[in-house]
């Protein structure tokens, strides 16, 4: 699950990483109090969104005057920003998030990570920040310092002061480096992020290391014993059909083909989308129903489907592990008959209960075709799609 | 032979008297596997599926001498219930269950490489040594005892690989799903040494997916020592890039662990790859001249 800047950077603030003072705000009359509220006489903007890339498509801007403030507010506030990290259609604003300006002599980076290869968390730094970092990862890795984290010890400060004296810190910034360093593994650890990251950790004018921008993404499969870190999320940032289809245990992701699929197993659901393209079609999505499907969310997984009018064809494929194919026959049959599918749907079967669910199938009377094998399936699919187009 | 299980190996259960351990268990009891036992703290001294249940899962190691646990146990409990059995010496343990928080696994993980256990999943559908031994999820009735070894991260994409082995009537010496979380307990290149030392296992098919580098690793790996044959698929050829597809460890990041790089290193590595998930059986039987 994604965070806002400015809830990450109250979860910061708890957890005493140094942030400026900023508040959220949803109409400009409210942005130009917060600005008063904040004093001084430069503010940052920033439009709330989940996605990177926002400071390059105009969401963020430095203003020096309250008509700038509201300006940037009645501009953005009920928009959508696109960036190179969102889809064409953008994220929709609802939030600015007004901010007191800080004067940045040093741009560094500092992220945390769940390393798959060491199997431990690793604090990656370099003094290549604000930049694109993962250009810099790729093409000069040795400009990235890197700490694992021991799971027995857990952040120690030695390895905070290393990296800051590798990073070119001094004086007091060398603790203050280190404070940072132990406070965000912390952060990490209590709050079971998958990703803590500071983008860029700047050097003040007055030499302390502050930091500028805050991004958190938490472990979904931990959000039961983070209930105060559950209550930040925000459907409106979320694709609805995806949200959808997370209420019902399903798994979806839109892509822009025409050939609607639906699968057990995100391995086979992967398999299935490569096996469509390699016969010549395009699937419109990525859906794997889970291994403890019950044929209301089949039912459910079949109006996702149907709800992208690109879908020209549907194509199900099923491999009954725990999953009785039984159960997915009489859900499709039972969403066919609900929203009345006017696309070509072909089914494919094998494993539990197989011949039990074709037979449901067979005996509905619905106009759905059934293969005899995955290519089979592939190949009806992508004929019936071309078909439609 | 086979590798990690076979007729004679004693099982125990964790979440034994659960509606999943007890669906499975079943299961794995009619299709011939020594479950001897199983652990449901507060139910000990009772009996399930004529089977003794056990409070802790030392008192059951000490009463039965099993030597393997399958977990069964929701997410929220699984780190404990994995520390239990590593703390009550069990040597393999399996843990089907997905959603385990990343965090509670880099203990796990610790706690596994510290005291050399071994832990097959979590996230995953087990291990089966068709016609011995069964622990785990998988259909039983798609195997058949053979010469194909199967490692895989994926559930589903196992069981086309078994079905197409079995169709073909090369059957399986031991088929290991390693699950598919970023932090597994067992690592293809952990199996891939069993298969090589196992002389009930011919050839090696591999199935692997995008996200992380365990692909490249398993590549590295077989160049240096794995001489018996290796057939690979690799989904999410077509998985846009930043897309997560399901499984956590599918994520594309920073350019790294897409299929096009798997796919490369696994022929560099003098690997037989498919692109289609429908031939794996024919590639078999072609690298192996069986038909």
């Amino acid at each position: 699950m994604n965070l806002h800047e400015y809830q990450a950077k109250a979860l910061f603030r708890d957890f005493g990483l140094p942030v400026s003072q900023g508040k959220a705000v949803d109409t400009p009359g409210e942005a130009v109090e917060a600005a008063k509220e904040l004093g001084g006489d430069r503010w940052v903007c920033k439009v709330q969104v989940h996605a990177g890339g926002r400071g390059k498509a105009g969401g963020v801007r430095l203003v020096d005057d309250l008509d700038s403030v509201r300006d940037f507010a009645t501009e953005w506030l009920g928009e959508r920003l696109v960036t190179v990290q969102t889809d064409a259609g953008g994220q929709p604003v609802a939030k600015i998030f007004v901010e007191e300006a800080a004067n940045i002599d040093r741009e560094l980076y500092l992220g945390a990570v769940v390393d798959r290869a060491s199997r431990r968390v690793v604090v990656m730094a370099s003094t290549e920040g604000g930049v694109e970092i993962e250009q810099v990862a790729a093409e000069t890795p040795e400009k990235i310092l890197r700490a694992a984290i021991d799971p027995a010890t857990g952040p120690q400060p030695f390895q905070g002061r290393a990296m800051a004296f590798s990073l070119g810190l001094e004086g007091k910034q060398v603790n203050q480096f280190a404070d940072i360093f132990v406070n965000l593994v912390r952060l990490f650890q209590d709050l079971d992020c998958s990703l803590v990251e500071v983008n860029p950790l700047v050097v003040t004018g007055d030499g302390d290391v502050h930091c500028l921008d805050a991004k958190i993404n938490i472990d979904n499969n931990a959000l039961y014993r983070q209930p105060a870190v559950a209550a930040l999320r925000d459907p409106s940032q979320e694709d609805e059909r995806e949200a959808q289809a997370d209420e019902f245990g399903l798994n979806y992701v839109a892509l822009d083909g025409n050939i609607g699929c639906m699968v057990n197993g995100a391995g086979l659901a992967m398999g299935t989308m490569d096996l469509v393209k390699l016969h010549g079609g395009n699937p419109a999505n990525f859906l794997d129903v889970g291994g403890g499907a019950t044929e209301e969310a089949v039912a459910e997984a079949f109006k996702i489907i149907l709800s992208d009018d690109a879908v020209k064809a549907v194509l199900i494929n099923i491999f009954g592990g725990i999953v009785s194919c039984k159960i997915i026959a009489e859900g499709i049959i039972a969403a066919v008959q609900q929203v009345g599918v006017k696309v070509p749907v072909i089914v494919r079967f094998e494993g539990n209960n197989a011949a039990a669910g074709l037979a449901a199938l067979e005996e509905s009377g619905l106009a759905i075709a059934t293969a005899a094998s995955l290519e089979d399936a592939a190949t009806q699919a992508v004929a019936a799609a071309g078909a439609g187009s | 032979m086979s590798i990690l299980v076979d007729r004679d190996t004693q099982v125990i259960c964790q979440g034994f008297t659960g509606s999943q351990g007890t669906l499975h268990s079943e299961q794995a009891i009619a299709y011939g596997t020594q479950l001897v036992g199983g652990v449901t703290p507060g139910k000990g001294g009772s009996t399930h599926l004529d089977r003794p249940v056990f409070d802790t899962v030392s008192g059951a190691v000490a009463e039965t001498g099993a030597t393997v646990s399958v977990i069964y146990v929701p997410a929220r409990f699984c780190k404990d219930s994995i520390l239990e059995a590593i703390d009550a010496g069990i040597e393999l343990i399996v843990c089907i269950t997905e959603g385990i928080p990343t965090l509670d696994m880099l203990i796990v993980k610790d706690r596994l490489d510290t005291l050399g256990t071994r832990l097959i999943g979590p996230n995953c559908p087990g291990v089966i040594t068709p016609g011995e031994c069964k622990i785990g999820i998988m259909p039983g009735d798609i195997h058949l005892p053979g010469k194909v070894g199967v490692v895989s991260r994926s559930g589903t994409l196992t069981y086309e690989a078994v079905k197409q082995t079995t169709d073909k009537g090369f059957g399986q010496s031991t088929c290991v799903g390693i699950g598919g979380d970023p932090i597994p307990g067992t690592h293809f290149t952990d199996v891939l040494a069993l298969f090589e030392s196992d002389p009930a296992t011919e050839a090696i098919v591999l199935v692997g997916e995008i996200g992380g580098t365990a692909e490249e690793e398993a590549a590295a790996f077989i160049a240096d020592n794995v001489t018996k044959p290796v057939v690979a698929y690799i989904a999410g050829v077509t998985a846009p890039p930043g897309k997560r597809m399901g499984h956590a460890g599918a994520i594309i990041a920073g350019g790294k662990g897409t299929a096009a790089e798997k796919y490369e290193a696994l022929e560099g590595a003098g690997v037989k790859t498919v692109k289609s998930l429908a031939e794996i059986g024919d590639a078999i039987g072609e690298v192996m001249g069986w038909d």
